[in-house]
């Protein structure tokens, strides 16, 4: 493999973490609106958050891929590949980060809700200033662990024709022929890009575990 | 001595248990109300009531003058600020240092600045004996001194009545006679209080009205000294018999 190849895979690689990336933060904002939606103490938000968790959690990803990607040009929208592909993982994303949240604002001790609200706070503060960053300490190992999945599953985006490191290696495969180096060295980046996630989710464990 | 607590045949109901069983009594200001009784009496859940913790089903509850029943969840937490609660399980906030724990409300909540907050978290702190402790966060405190922190923290609003709900029940008894020396201080500067104790002896010492509740009722009333030398009833006997 030549250094042209190198840098086909290198940039692939670029747009893998760029997509993961844009999901995070579209699936993170998504998300977190989901969770808060999830434990209001008005029923119908409620209701409407775990139905949305329920369905988007019920379809496979490549599935929301294929209706991002077709449902706009249905629709008579004609956004770019990288838009509908954003969208489709934020949606997912938002579901499993949405739970995720949802528990670890709950696994925090009712009678954290209880004293500060013996105190005068309503409900808004007590959410920002009490629970969430309580939630925060809590959520962040699974967080990070959604988010390796997320950088794995980026790999999906290639059937709607969107670029990235794994689609990359099958194009390069298709000029060099030599599939074993080619996804041995795909694979390696994958983790590289994978591995330093889940040391940081260990590490914030541990030092989660240790504070306690 | 006017009056802050005034319940009038309060009914409330867990499932078929019938906590609360047509329960009246008062509290002056000033008064340091004891109400003992076994476990399952509604002692804790009468407590819970006066600050609408708990609902109730009928009856009615009026603290410094605003009737808590019924009342709207924003004014109930205006209340709130005025009756200050310290529980067994202490319920510091955990993720912010002691400073901040006393402080928190009185920023937040009474928008007072920084400044001013400050200063009237290191005057409790040094009420209950814990203005060493102001940067340490509550992991780093035994329970006692945890306690004392919630104490002050409920100072630090300057409420018109403390409830306290079993606050050393959690403790070993090396603790529990700091923190009941710290609630023995409060009550001599003349702070209402209300509390739900097994601490015999410290209701004894401490309290103006002593309460027997008993069955979701309250059983006997009456000051300390008259009720445990001579209990009326066959079931505050049998109480004080078990308890010393």
């Amino acid at each position: 493999m030549s250094g042209n190849y190198f840098l086909y895979l290198g940039t692939a690689a670029l747009w893998t973490v760029g997509l993961s990336l844009m999901a995070m933060v579209g699936g993170g904002l998504l998300g977190f609106c989901i969770a808060l939606l999830r434990v209001s103490p008005v029923k119908p938000f409620a209701w409407a958050a775990i139905a949305y968790i329920q369905v988007v959690q019920g379809i496979p990803l490549l599935v929301l891929l294929f209706i991002s990607y077709f449902g706009f040009s249905i629709a008579g929208f004609n956004p770019s590949p990288l838009v509908t592909v954003v969208i489709a993982f934020s949606v997912y994303s938002a579901a499993y980060l949405g739970e995720i949240w949802r528990g670890s604002i709950q696994s925090v001790s009712k009678t954290q809700w209880e004293a500060s609200s013996c105190l005068g706070f309503p409900r808004h503060l007590q959410l920002r200033q009490i629970i969430l960053p309580q939630a925060v300490r809590i959520a962040t190992p699974p967080t990070v662990g959604f988010m390796v999945q997320l950088v794995k599953n980026t790999s999906l985006a290639s059937v709607v024709g969107f670029i990235e490191l794994a689609r990359a290696g099958q194009i390069l495969n298709n000029t060099l022929f030599q599939p074993f180096t080619v996804f041995i060295f795909v694979a390696l980046i994958y983790f590289c890009l994978c591995f330093p996630l889940s040391y940081v989710s260990k590490k914030l464990e541990s030092s989660y575990v240790a504070n306690r | 001595m006017s009056q802050i607590v005034n319940v009038e045949n309060v009914h409330k109901r867990f499932g078929q248990n019938h906590v609360l069983n047509g329960v009246s009594l008062s509290i002056n200001r000033g008064q340091v109300v004891a109400i003992i009784g076994r476990s399952g009496s509604g002692k804790s859940t009468l407590l819970r009531c006066l600050n609408g913790l708990e609902k109730i089903e009928s009856g009615s509850i009026t603290v410094c003058g605003t009737q808590v029943n019924g009342l709207p969840a924003k004014a109930l937490l205006e209340l709130r600020q005025r009756v200050g609660i310290v529980f067994q399980g202490y319920n510091l906030f955990p993720h912010l240092t002691v400073r901040k724990n006393v402080t928190l409300a009185l920023t937040s909540i009474k928008k007072m600045n920084a400044n001013k907050a400050e200063k009237i978290a290191l005057k409790v702190l040094e009420q209950v004996g814990m203005a060493e402790k102001l940067d340490a966060y509550p992991e780093q405190l035994s329970g006692g001194q945890q306690q004392r922190v919630a104490i002050a923290r409920s100072l630090a609003m300057m409420p018109e009545l403390i409830l306290f709900d079993e606050v050393t029940s959690a403790l070993d008894p090396e603790l529990t006679g700091e923190v009941l020396r710290t609630m023995e201080n409060l009550a001599r500067d003349g702070m209402t209080m209300a509390l739900v104790t097994h601490e015999m002896a410290f209701a004894k010492k401490v309290a103006d009205v002593l309460v027997f509740m008993h069955a979701g009722k309250v059983w006997e009333m009456g000051p300390p000294t008259e009720l445990f030398s001579s209990p009326r009833t066959e079931e505050l006997s049998r109480f004080i018999n078990s308890e010393l």
